[in-house]
């Protein structure tokens, strides 16, 4: 997984400059934001099924090992095989591995975020293999090379006249309509010959079932049925935190998932398959289980609670920050409030610090969260790890000098004096004023508390 | 050490308590059957799929498949006689290559349950529905969900697929309305790549 280039700060001014993307964002994150309302308000039991999410991911990861180990031999005992990859690199070369042994240099492929963290087809390239990214958005970012800015609508920041003319260029010489129902047909009689002659597919997932080894792959348009369903051949690659205990807990996440995500009671499709069902589906079945950096944050008390997440992607469409800068500022697979504290934990904080910061710290985030995760904690957790990484003299000097003046009413009292002074260079042009740039700083008045108490009451 | 090892001496590491899971959602529904009925074709309805009430499956096969200029229907083999209607070709799957598939206008099947509350459908494979490319390829689904086999909630019908999963490792496709894709602008599309028009027959 590559760092951030540039940090949060510098990337975000770019961003905001874009004003078609500003204005498509607020667009998206407001549509999806009230669907997710009315939907998530429609069920009695909403706030039930978050702590029994909450408590099954916990659970899993409390006994991940032994998950782990059951799934494994649940799959084999069905058919299928497992491979284990301690980073991206390894799990590109299983999935390189099987295309290889079967002579393929195309592969058709389903929306998954863990492959775009593993850089899954820039390393089948390197082999001369081609990856053909299916979800209607993703190839639309793949045929620009493009990337993506949201997890749920990862072309949000295109419109319509841009997508025509890019599949004028590449998969439909001659389209002349920028109609969304002409694009989609586009992209669908270009797919549709891909799928029906395509040798091995690979997937990410949604859920992986300790139980019964059955894997789960949530969607909208088919092409996740159709790339799990039509190749011989199938590899799934899987982070090791997207494992639940049994069957039934997909009971809460089935509801959770869709509800926050798209804002549906139910997203279109969900394929579920338990290794290889004879005549029906692929004869061949991998699944890749992925480290890439989870057993990192698994070993930090607080931060761990990130990989709870099933990545609806709600706490970007409420977050204050994503929805004026979009998902390329955070320079990561995973954008927004997520991003901003499950991206520092997989690289290690030394190769994002600034993105823990990317934050109001507003709260929106941790109430819309289907499985609970407190985002605000972990981004406080995390400031506090960049500052211990890379500590800052002068922040230091500067809060030693504040918690010496606390600690006496006398010098409390003096400084709050000598401040209305020294406010002036913060207000005014000059080294301090870029602090005040971003943030609104009130004058101190001319009379403290303290000495009107003492006025009024002595 | 191989990767498999290293990664569960870490997990290892890490292990921990589990938290107390206290499963008190709901469960179990309370809607009776005419009701559970009436809510499945409701929000079925909202999906933008075509939902009817219907008392003979063939004959209304056979109607909507002149409403929508369908001649060559796939069926799987398990289908029972009397839902396959008269006036359509029926060609049964013994096999057919994707290709194949794709050629057809449509397919015609049943279901194992189908969810009130959230308008889903649950295909798993059995005689009465067949493999799994048979309800993907086509472009038309015509699917018959029995009133006894609508549960209220989601918690119902995974408790069942979950015996069928265990015991059988069938696989599981869950449907709700037809394909779609809201990724250009946020605008809705009807119909990608699975079928872009489906029928729900409630008999």
């Amino acid at each position: 997984m590559r760092a951030p280039a540039e940090s949060f700060p510098a990337a975000a001014r770019h961003e905001l400059e874009n004003a078609q993307l500003r204005a498509n964002l607020r667009n998206a994150t407001e549509t999806i934001r009230d669907k997710r309302g009315r939907v998530v308000a429609e069920l009695p039991d909403w706030e039930e099924l978050r702590d029994a999410g909450r408590a099954i991911k916990a659970d899993v990861l409390a006994h991940l090992d032994r998950y782990l180990v059951q799934f494994e031999s649940a799959v084999k005992a069905a058919g299928g095989h497992v491979h284990w990859a301690l980073d991206g690199a390894e799990a590109n070369a299983v999935v390189a591995e099987v295309a290889r042994a079967h002579g393929v240099r195309e592969v058709v492929k389903v929306k998954s975020l863990t492959t775009d963290e593993t850089e899954l087809n820039q390393a089948l390239a390197a082999e001369g293999i081609h990856a053909i990214e299916t979800d209607f958005a993703e190839l639309i970012l793949q045929l620009d090379g493009d990337w993506s800015s949201h997890i749920l609508v990862p072309a949000i920041h295109r419109n319509r006249t841009e997508i025509r003319d890019l599949f004028a260029r590449t998969i439909a010489p001659g389209i002349a309509s920028d109609d969304p129902r002409e694009l989609a047909e586009a992209a669908r009689l270009y797919l549709r010959e891909k799928f029906l002659t395509a040798r091995v597919g690979v997937s990410g997932a949604n859920f992986g079932v300790a139980e019964t080894g059955t894997v789960c792959v949530v969607e909208s348009e088919g092409n996740g049925r159709m790339c799990t369903t039509l190749p011989p051949v199938l590899v799934t690659v899987l982070g090791i935190e997207k494992l639940v205990p049994s069957f039934a807990d997909l009971e809460v996440f089935l509801q959770l998932l869709p509800r926050s995500s798209t804002g549906e009671r139910m997203n279109p499709y969900t394929s579920l398959w338990t290794g290889v069902t004879e005549g029906d589906g692929p004869q061949e079945l991998h699944v890749v289980l992925l480290d890439n950096g989870r057993t990192r944050v698994l070993r930090d008390e607080v931060g761990r609670q990130a990989l709870h997440c099933i990545r609806c992607s709600a706490c970007l469409n409420v977050c204050p920050v994503y929805s004026r800068t979009g998902g390329h500022a955070y320079g990561s697979v995973y954008p927004g409030p997520i991003g901003a504290i499950l991206t520092p934990q997989l690289l290690g904080i030394e190769r994002a610090p600034s993105l823990p910061f990317a934050s109001s710290l507003c709260g929106a985030c941790y109430e819309v969260c289907p499985v609970k995760i407190d985002i605000p904690r972990v981004l406080l957790h995390l400031r506090a790890e960049a500052v211990r990484a890379k500590p800052s003299r002068r922040e230091r000097a500067a809060m030693r000098l504040v918690g010496w003046t606390f600690e006496s009413a006398r010098r409390f009292a003096l400084a709050q004096r000598a401040g209305r002074i020294l406010q002036r260079p913060l207000v005014r042009a000059g080294v301090l004023s870029s602090w005040t740039r971003t943030r609104d700083l009130k004058p101190a008045p001319r009379e403290s508390f303290r000495d009107w108490w003492r006025r009024e009451r002595a | 050490m191989n990767a498999r090892e290293v990664i569960l001496e870490r997990v290892a590491a890490s292990a921990g308590e589990s938290p107390v899971l206290t499963r008190e959602y709901r469960r179990r529904g309370r809607l009776a059957p005419p009701e559970r009925v009436a809510l499945f074709c409701e929000r079925v309805d909202e999906y933008r799929a075509e939902v009817r009430r219907v008392e003979d499956v063939a004959g209304a096969v056979e109607d909507v498949c002149r409403a929508h200029a369908v001649r060559r229907l796939a069926v799987p083999a398990g289908l029972p006689a009397e839902w396959r209607p008269a006036g359509v070709e029926l060609v049964e799957d013994s096999g057919l290559t994707p290709g194949e598939l794709d050629q057809l206008d449509g397919v015609l099947t049943g279901s194992t349950l189908a969810i009130a509350e959230t308008g889903t459908i649950a295909l798993t494979a059995g005689p009465r529905e067949g493999r799994r490319a048979l309800t993907l390829v086509p472009d038309f689904h015509v699917c018959v969900v029995e009133e006894s086999r609508i549960v209220e909630l989601v918690p119902e019908a995974v408790a069942q697929l979950g015996e069928l999963v265990a015991r059988d490792r069938r696989p599981v496709t869950l449907v709700s309305g037809p394909s779609a894709t809201s990724d250009i602008e946020l605008s809705r599309v009807e119909g990608v790549h699975g079928p872009r028009r489906l029928v729900v027959l409630v008999a």
